[in-house]
């Protein structure tokens, strides 16, 4: 009998990596991945594997290529921009290629429904050379992390999964197939295979470049990438990838009337691409993410023949793609909707949970820079950006993880006073310790906030890497001066006591540190149960 | 067949178990469905939505296109209108009439109560008051999914086991309150649909079972209750101050 399982996409990719034999997931938390991991972690006893969070997505990354090194099979996930802090490890590890098959999940945010941009991963698998698939449903992000198990060790290199939000983040029935076991320990015995050094990374690298034909064979005769041109209109040529596809299906009921490939395998089937552009009077590309499919067949000369996708307008140039934009991308009229007779429907904004730390915390900062003409207040990535709306517009950055810490030194470098910075403890183990590091060597004249609410919580409360006791000891272990080091309660009835504290912390010349120590109300509702 | 739902409200309000019981509910059926729901930051009281979609054949975009959904499913009634574009010109809303205030800028809630009742086809459910007299006060997205019961490929007793998976570790009573939930807030659902079947406009349907019991509700009552709602005593009826709810017998006595 089929056996079937209600999967969110990322929870299918999961599952298939389960059933591929991996020993182990790595990965740091981030939407809209975190949810491969929480998968293999809720399963890890039955199936025997490791699943323990790391500080950050270059660690995980890293894990998962030391498990590889080993012999056994490892997937790491993180977020788009999660990749940006693993890049180096990814990057060289296209040169060093893998042993034990390895499979990066990386999920994108178009359209940043809870991110800083809208990047698109697939460049990062090209840039390294290796392949990516990128599913349109839940059923191929199982199947397809089955087969790209195999590849990876096949190729010895290892093997992208790209997915976007719509698809890590909705639920389908997956037909499951049969579990195979986990590769023993097996460590390599090349003692030059994972060593960059000069000499050995150019053979390494000559080598992985030598195998590109193989591989871009390989995915012109991949399944995931389907030309259908036999019988269909060829007045209109449409390439789709991931689920865009799904979205110009959904227009003709599944029936596509026109030439139409579907691309979800990479390095992109050129081949393919060609037979179709070849057989049509007019091109469309209708792609989820940037224009990587547009731009590498637009060249100099253009193809020929019209082309409309992004860069004529054709296509919005950014945000997420829908059924919507699809229909009116082929000149398909809407239909239905039904008129509101509110006069204006009021934004809803998320906001810090009533009874927040965090509030706290920020009432503190508001009231405390109150005196100074210059009100600056660096923050994070977290809950606490949320900090940014009223009543507290107590931030005024938030570029990327631990860049609250870095951009307050370099400010007080320009002479900017007060300097003020936020952040919470699973971002400051993420990449702020290093930032602090530097601040404390120079003694910069700044405070930082640690908002040690005990979990990563934006997220869903995962396990944070240090926190009270631990933290304080890192914090100390840094070279931040013991007594301008300051554990605060945010509580309400503490706000005159933690308000002197603060105020004389701000006005310390030179750096200074203030846990604000509460858990998160969240976490602490789901450890009551 | 194919049923497409959006589900709204605001972070925390519990969509996300509503969609866990309509997907099973579809899947127990043999139904295939696909089912977006949004995380992250967005569930940090801010409004949220996912969209549900059900069908006997392959379903293809996660995402239902815009014009086309069956049902808007909202817990509040103020999150109704950011997804009125989504609905098909003749989908239904049913929505909880408790607004959840915490934005600066929220309308008058009778403003807000009576937008929903004037929409084509409006199921208005006092959810709060359904949850609490079961004694569990936080199921209000029981009562909804009860109501959207009504009009979807599902029987109540669809729901019997995955409620049993949902709430059984926290004892029968839990699962017997939650069921009760359900079976009222579909009382009011199938209530309301049968009297806008019958032609009734929809505010007047709506704002009669405003006063009643749900558990008063008998749907073989629909053609005389139609009949005695379209009366000279409605308005009458409608304007009089009161104190809780009335049953549906006492409701028919006053009109007639």
């Amino acid at each position: 009998m089929d056996v079937r399982e209600i999967l969110l996409g990322d929870e299918a990719v999961a599952l298939g990596a389960l059933h591929a034999g991996i020993s182990g997931a790595f990965g740091y938390p981030g939407t809209p991945s975190t949810e491969m991991f929480e998968y293999v972690e809720a399963h890890a006893e039955k199936w025997g594997v490791i699943a323990r969070w790391s500080a950050n997505e270059k660690v995980a990354y890293e894990e998962a290529l030391g498990m590889s090194f080993a012999g056994k099979r490892s997937i790491v996930s993180m977020k788009h921009v999660g990749l940006n802090v693993a890049a180096d490890a990814f990057v060289n590890s296209g040169v060093t290629g893998v042993h034990g098959g390895l499979v990066l999940m990386v999920a994108d945010d178009p359209g940043m429904h809870s991110s800083q941009n809208e990047q698109d991963s697939r460049f990062y698998a090209k840039f390294a050379g290796v392949p990516c698939y990128e599913p349109r449903n839940q059923q191929e992000c199982y199947d397809m992390v089955r087969e790209a198990f195999d590849l990876s060790e096949k190729l010895e290199l290892p093997v992208v999964m790209r997915m976007v939000t719509r698809l890590a983040h909705s639920r389908a029935d997956v037909l499951l197939g049969e579990p195979r076991p986990q590769n023993k320990l097996d460590p390599v015995t090349d003692p030059t295979h994972f060593t960059l050094l000069p000499g050995v990374a150019r053979k390494r690298w000559a080598k992985v470049a030598a195998m590109q034909p193989e591989i871009i064979a390989d995915s012109e005769a991949s399944r995931f990438n389907t030309l259908e041109l036999e019988g269909r209109d060829t007045k209109i040529g449409i390439i789709a990838n991931g689920v865009a596809s799904n979205y110009v299906r959904e227009i003709w009921d599944g029936q596509v009337p026109y030439a139409m490939l579907s691309i979800r395998r990479y390095p992109l089937p050129m081949a393919l691409i060609k037979k179709l552009v070849d057989a049509v009077d007019v091109v469309y590309v209708f792609e989820e993410g940037y224009p990587l499919i547009e731009e590498a067949i637009t060249g100099i000369n253009g193809i020929g023949k019209p082309l409309h996708a992004r860069a004529d307008g054709t296509v919005p140039r950014t945000g997420e793609l829908t059924p919507a934009i699809a229909k009116q991308v082929f000149g398909i009229q809407p239909s239905g909707g039904v008129k509101s007779t509110l006069e204006n429907v009021p934004g809803r904004p998320p906001k810090l949970c009533q009874g927040c730390s965090h509030a706290d915390t920020y009432n503190l900062i508001r009231e405390t820079l109150k005196d100074y003409p210059v009100k600056r207040a660096f923050a994070d990535i977290g809950c606490y950006t949320l900090g940014f709306y009223e009543p507290f517009n107590g931030v005024h950055s938030c570029v990327d993880m631990g860049a609250s810490i870095t951009m307050a030194k370099g400010a007080s470098a320009a002479g900017l006073f007060p300097v003020v910075a936020t952040i919470g403890d699973s971002t400051f183990m993420h990449s702020g310790m290093t930032g602090l590091v530097g601040a404390a060597r120079d003694n910069a004249n700044m405070t930082l906030f640690i908002l040690d609410n005990s979990t990563v919580a934006m997220t869903g409360t995962q396990l944070t890497m240090a926190t009270g006791d631990a933290l304080y000891n890192v914090v100390k272990g840094l070279g931040v001066p013991e007594d301008h080091i300051k554990i605060i309660t945010p509580l309400p009835r503490k706000h005159e006591e933690n308000m002197a504290v603060v105020k004389a912390e701000i006005e310390h010349n030179g750096l200074s540190v203030i846990i604000a120590r509460r858990v998160c109300i969240q976490a602490a509702r789901k450890a009551r149960g | 067949m194919k049923y497409d739902v959006i589900l709204a409200g605001v972070g925390g309000q519990g969509i996300l178990t509503i969609a866990y019981l309509l997907d099973n509910a579809a899947i127990n059926r043999g139904f295939r469905f696909k089912q977006a729901e949004v995380h992250g930051m967005a569930q940090r009281g801010g409004a949220v939505y996912s969209h549900m979609r059900i069908s006997d054949r392959e379903i293809i975009s996660d995402l239902i296109p815009e014009g086309h959904a069956d049902m808007v499913l909202s817990v509040e009634p103020l999150e109704v209108h950011r997804y009125l574009y989504m609905l098909a010109d003749n989908g239904v809303v049913v929505s909880s009439v408790a607004p959840v205030v915490n934005i600066p800028d929220y309308p008058e809630r009778d403003v807000v109560v009576n937008a929903l009742y004037s929409l084509p086809r409006p199921v208005a459910l006092d959810a709060g008051a359904i949850a609490t007299e079961a004694g569990v006060p936080k199921a209000e997205n029981m009562a909804m999914a009860g109501a959207a019961t009504a009009f979807m490929p599902f029987d109540l007793s669809d729901y019997g086991p995955i409620v049993e998976k949902l709430f059984g570790k926290k004892g029968p009573e839990m699962v017997a309150a939650n069921m009760k939930v359900l079976e009222n807030g579909y009382r009011v659902g199938r209530f309301t649909r049968l009297l806008l079947e019958a032609g009734l406009p929809g505010t007047v349907a709506c704002r009669a079972l405003a006063m009643v019991r749900p558990d008063s509700l008998d749907e073989a009552r629909v053609p005389q209750v139609k009949a005695l709602l379209q009366g000279p005593r409605v308005a009458a009826a409608f304007d009089r101050p009161r104190e809780g709810l009335i049953t549906l017998d006492e409701l028919v006595a006053e009109l007639s």
